[in-house]
């Protein structure tokens, strides 16, 4: 990946050296910002933030979230967009709750049910946009309100899991050794993580073994960075393109039941939006929308530090929800801006920056 | 024929006139009624046409002007703005907040439409210079809008949903004393007949195709990509603040949170049907105001064969695959190559008979 990266630098002939690809440098800032933004908030509010338990809430509150945009990393690296993401959650909670309380149905049978789901709408996208090469908003926008309609469906009213065995799964809990906090009567209460998160993590991690370390992943790059270059090279980019809805599909499906896991409710308003706060943490975690470029470990951290910023203006005392979006929107805007610039200084020199006018001498900055 | 369906196999607006004709067919057959136009009278006392086909056209006029300006957005960006809907809940706001601070007269409602269409236009400006100036992708710059959007319009609301009430409002929502026709179809046509009109005598619609296929030719044409994208970006601001301004007249007031909810995807939606590629280049505008009907009228349909407004998106979905499938490059070639192999002779006897 950095070496592909580095040789269609080398191969423009712009500069000899780089001392790192894009993707990393993008995730670096992303990772900085962070851990920058995340101390700073120990220092001047305290309080909840020096709670390891909250951090771990992040996870706790947004195990779907993560799953659903790491699924998104691997189609926006292959130069799509997936925003059916949302929508497949909200169906798979609904559809679980509904096979579980009136079908008599299993934890197993539940949870092949969600991936069933979840496999139905990857090999949808995949087909109409790999084989048929439609446009993937339409296709997966197409995907979203069918499954937006589909939740009603199914049930109108919101419906609450009651199963036995899907209940002790759901209130299990993993504690944290040596992490905690000492409560009001000065109890020791351990910190805590469900279930949900150690699958989001182990999806974390294994989507990122397949971008780095296989075939299927290089391609990705490959087929994102330059579809033509990349088929001349002889990468079948229909079946590349297919197996990355195929995977954000299924992972939309495994994401739902996390949801599930985490509140354990079917509503048709779940999951609302989350399509967008998925593209939102890949862009702040330095994944381009064009293709190309993009690491799921700074999707992780892009997703941290969109939901620490609001943590943050909570915080504040700025507790109407406006608040929260307008910073969330100010935030994209400082980090879509840091990029592009970023980006600029890195292809054409900080000179080349600058408006024709304001150049020092008169050189032909195309061929530079 | 061969020629013929050739042609019409490859003419943009072939797909979605011919959805748009079953769709009038399949309501006809169901239902011979559907259509009928009958002649109502309001609670003004004033002679209106209503029926469905009415209820069509006046439902879409909102998605239609959006439409026009998506059209031209994503011919020159190669991308699409997903924040309309938002901009249009602050356009309506700064237009409710002027007519509840003053006495509403038709002077003080221009004066109140012109400064949201001020607000909208900037506001599209902002999104505008990031894709323009700054390169970034037009989803990923219209992004940060589209999650701040309402929340500025709520803002500026005060978080209430005001509302306004008066005769010049509902005549502009609704009907205009004596004319039969709702006033959002008139603003419709004269929206259209106006970006005809700058289409046909301006280089526009050429310079913004140039731009949205090959932007480094463009430029040494000599044709600006930055001015012209943000041309389209201006137009569509237009086209934003004059659809909230008439949704908000419409319904009487402004609601932050429903205004215009999710347009933005039927917008984009429209434009896709209407056979314009999202990747920008080649566009026609009629096809994209055609998809707007098209999706108004699948919307219509479906309400009217019961099904719960909430299940209507999963239908939609359905047809909307049905309509984009049907016009896939892939499946076009695979119905011409299967097309000629079924007639292979006539094309060739239709050349003998030309050259006879």
């Amino acid at each position: 990946m950095k070496k592909g990266k580095d040789l269609i630098i080398e191969n423009r002939g712009k500069k000899p050296r780089e001392p790192i690809s894009n993707t990393n440098l993008l995730m670096t800032i992303t990772i900085c910002t962070f851990i920058g933004m995340y101390l700073l908030a120990m220092f001047v509010w305290g309080g909840g933030f020096l709670n390891p338990q909250q951090f771990l809430d992040l996870f706790n509150n947004n195990a779907f979230l993560l799953i659903i945009a790491c699924g998104l990393t691997m189609v926006m690296i292959s130069g799509g967009i997936d925003i059916s993401g949302g929508g497949v959650t909200a169906l798979v909670t609904m559809a679980c709750v509904v096979y579980l309380e009136d079908h008599g149905g299993t934890v197993i049978g539940s949870l092949l049910l969600a991936l069933g789901i979840g496999l139905f709408f990857g090999l949808l996208h995949g087909i109409l946009v790999a084989y048929l090469e439609i446009q993937p908003f339409i296709v997966t926008l197409a995907g979203m309100f069918f499954a937006r309609g589909m939740v009603t469906i199914v049930s109108i009213a919101p419906r609450t899991a009651t199963h036995e065995a899907f209940l002790n799964l759901k209130q299990m809990r993993i504690t944290i050794p040596g992490m905690g906090y000492y409560g009001k009567t000065g109890i020791f209460i351990p910190a805590q993580i469900e279930l949900g998160v150690v699958i989001a993590l182990i999806v974390v991690i294994a989507v990122a073994i397949i971008l780095k370390w296989t075939r299927f992943g290089r391609n990705l790059y490959a087929v994102g960075g330059n579809s033509h270059s990349a088929l001349t090279l002889g990468i079948n980019v229909k079946r590349t393109k297919f197996y990355a809805y195929l995977l954000a599909g299924i992972l939309s499906g495994i994401a739902g039941y996390v949801y599930l896991l985490h509140t354990g409710a079917g509503d048709a308003a779940n999951a609302t939006q989350a399509e967008m706060q998925a593209i939102a943490s890949n862009i702040i975690g330095g994944t381009l929308l064009t293709g190309g470029v993009g690491n799921v470990i700074g999707t992780l951290f892009g997703m941290l530090s969109l939901k620490t910023i609001t943590n943050i203006v909570i915080a504040s005392g700025l507790t109407k929800p406006y608040y929260q979006s307008i910073t969330t929107g100010l935030m994209l805007c400082f980090f879509i801006l840091l990029q592009s610039v970023i980006l600029a200084v890195r292809e054409k020199g900080a000179i080349g920056l600058l408006p024709e006018w304001l150049r020092p001498g008169k050189k032909d900055n195309k061929h530079s | 024929m061969g020629s013929l369906f050739k042609k019409m196999a490859r003419s943009q607006l072939a797909i979605p006139l011919f959805a748009l004709f079953l769709l009038v067919v399949f309501n006809l057959i169901r239902d011979p009624e559907f259509f009928s136009i009958t002649i109502a009278t309001n609670n003004d006392g004033n002679a209106v046409l209503s029926g469905n086909l009415i209820s069509i056209l006046n439902g879409a006029s909102a998605i239609a002007i959006l439409s026009i300006g998506m059209t031209l957005i994503t011919s020159s960006c190669k991308g699409q703005d997903i924040s309309v809907a938002a901009v249009a809940a602050i356009a309506g706001s700064v237009f409710v907040s002027v007519l509840r601070a003053n006495e509403i007269t038709i002077p003080v409602f221009l004066l109140a439409f012109l400064l949201s269409c001020v607000v909208s236009v900037l506001f599209s400006l902002f999104n505008g210079v990031l894709v323009a100036v700054f390169k970034i992708q037009p989803m990923i710059a219209t992004l940060i809008l589209f999650s701040a959007g309402r929340s500025i319009a709520y803002w500026i609301n005060g978080g209430a949903t005001p509302t306004v009430s008066s005769p010049l409002l509902t005549s502009i929502g609704g009907f205009i004393p004596g004319i039969p026709i709702p006033t959002p179809i008139l603003i419709m046509v004269i929206f259209l007949i106006l970006i005809t009109l700058v289409l046909r005598f301006t280089n526009l619609g050429l310079y913004t195709q140039v731009v949205g296929i090959n932007e480094g030719t463009a430029h040494l044409n000599g044709i600006s990509p930055v001015w012209i994208k943000l041309i389209a970006f201006i137009i569509s601001g237009v086209c934003v603040a004059t659809a909230g301004c008439i949704t908000v007249c419409r319904i009487g007031l402004i609601n932050h949170e429903t205004l215009l909810l999710d347009a933005e995807m039927d917008v984009i939606l429209a434009v896709a049907i209407g056979g314009n590629a999202l990747s920008g280049g080649k566009f026609n505008l009629y096809g994209s105001v055609i998809g707007a009907y098209i999706i108004q009228a699948l919307t219509v349909t479906l309400y009217a064969m019961k099904v719960p407004s909430a299940a209507v998106k999963a239908y939609k979905a359905i047809v909307i695959i049905l309509i984009v499938v049907c016009s896939s490059p892939v499946v076009k070639d695979f119905v011409v190559r299967m097309y000629k192999k079924m007639f292979k002779k006539q094309p060739e006897k239709e050349v003998q008979a030309k050259a006879a």
